[in-house]
């Protein structure tokens, strides 16, 4: 499980927690997440995230 | 060769243009200038930097030299800009440049509002708007336990918050009778308070600093009720102005911002405005999303394709870990009412037209988990 960051806002996605009140179980997969899904915070595309060492 | 398209400010507004012109054209030219190092930096992450152990050096992403590969485009760090000749269609620098431009980006930004304070101690009172200011903050914050923030705002409840972290001691002072007057109804407000309390954060509302001395090491406020308070560090958060200066000197509409219609055009051939700097058919915004908005739009339009923003319902994030909230609030001057439900753990504020058509809301600790569905049912602002 990796964790990725929006680097316009510093959003966290964790595949692990998965993102619920989304649509997004826990353990959703980075890749599995459709292209157009934007950030939550601040609605920079998915392109725009980077992942984050954990 | 053709002229570029010119950006000035390489904050949120100009880099993410920048980004959004480059997915559209890979080769029109772009330059871009910058008063500081123009590092490409997240500047919501500078009001909860302390919590996640940032430092300005870390938070730094991207420096302006890696920017300048990725984008394809010469950016010009630590230069000033001092006038646009918008019938030359040129911009002038201090050190006596002179850059020509296709069209023409202001993504200047915003400056800290200055309290009219008095007091020997007046100029040391700090603010926070971009990572030089963050570094200054930072360096001063070592050692200190008693931190003074004016202003109950946004970035004043996520400093205090933050500096928690850090087990510094933070004071809010507001003239307002609750924190996050402009996002929250009253009762929000005193929840939200009491949540930030509990963790540690003290808010003395209704008491604006008329004054700030030096005494010894420390400094002393001055209160408009006749009180004093000591503070190792005064930090004021109390608004931005945008920066119209430029805009202004150069015979372009300016209002509150920098006047623009739907497609971000100033009132002067090839010029816009993006971000902090900009007042966008009469609404200035100074959040992110609103600026991903309009560098979206921007970008189509400098590519060819006119494309007028549009601003569906952009919910605003406080990052309060003591009490995350999240608020939309409701267009200014609409008739309405506050409706509130207490889910366990939160609070749910719901702006409600008279026909009964949500407006707005404000949701409070556990509440925030509907933010998404509650943002879909908010009708578009623009």
């Amino acid at each position: 499980m990796k964790t990725f960051q929006c680097i316009v806002c510093g959003f966290i996605y964790d595949e692990a927690a998965g993102l619920p009140e989304e649509g997004l179980a826990p353990g959703t997969r980075w890749a599995d997440i459709p292209d157009d899904w934007a950030c939550p915070d601040c609605g920079v595309a998915k392109s725009d995230f980077e992942m984050v060492e954990i | 060769m053709t002229a570029p398209i010119l950006i000035l400010g390489t904050g949120l507004a100009g880099y993410n243009l920048a980004r959004e012109i480059r997915k559209l054209d890979k080769s029109v030219p772009l330059v871009l200038v910058s008063r500081d190092d123009a590092p490409f930096y997240s500047k919501p992450m500078l009001s909860n930097a302390l919590a996640s152990g940032k430092s300005a050096a870390t938070l730094v992403m991207k420096t302006a030299e890696r920017m300048a590969e990725e984008l394809d485009a010469r950016i010009l760090a630590r230069r000033q800009v001092t006038a646009i000749d918008t019938s030359a269609r040129q911009v002038s620098l201090q050190d006596g440049e002179v850059l020509p431009y296709r069209d023409l980006v202001l993504a200047l930004g915003a400056d800290p509002i200055r309290l009219p304070l008095d007091g020997d101690a007046a100029p040391e009172v700090l603010s926070v708007n971009d990572l030089d200011d963050f570094a200054r903050f930072s360096a001063r914050l070592d050692g200190a336990r008693r931190v003074a923030i004016l202003g109950g705002g946004l970035i004043g409840c996520e400093f205090a918050n933050d500096m928690l972290a850090r087990g510094i001691e933070p004071t809010v002072f507001d003239p307002a009778p609750w924190p996050l007057g402009r996002l929250l109804p009253e009762e929000a407000g005193a929840y939200f308070r009491a949540g930030l309390e509990a963790a540690g954060v003290v808010f003395r509302m209704g008491i604006s600093a008329i004054g700030v001395d030096r005494q010894g090491a420390t400094y002393r406020l001055r209160l408009s009720d006749g009180s004093v308070a000591e503070a190792d560090l005064v930090l004021s958060a109390v608004g931005l102005r945008p920066r119209i200066g430029l805009a202004e000197a150069a015979a372009i509409q300016v209002g509150r911002g920098i006047v623009t219609d739907r497609h971000l055009a100033s009132s002067a051939a090839g010029v816009s405005a993006i971000g902090d700097c900009a007042e966008v058919v009469g609404l200035s915004l100074p959040f992110v999303m609103p600026i991903m908005q309009q560098v979206r739009a921007l970008a189509k339009t400098l590519t060819g394709t006119p494309t007028a923003v549009s601003y569906p319902a952009m919910p605003v994030l406080v990052k309060t870990p003591a009490l995350p909230t999240v608020a939309a609030p409701p267009p200014a001057g609409l008739a309405g009412e506050w409706v509130l439900t207490h889910p366990e753990g939160g609070l749910e504020a719901l702006f409600l037209t008279p026909d009964g058509s949500p407006a707005g809301f404000a949701l409070l600790g556990a509440a925030t988990s509907r933010k998404q569905v509650l943002a879909a049912s908010l009708p578009a602002w623009l």
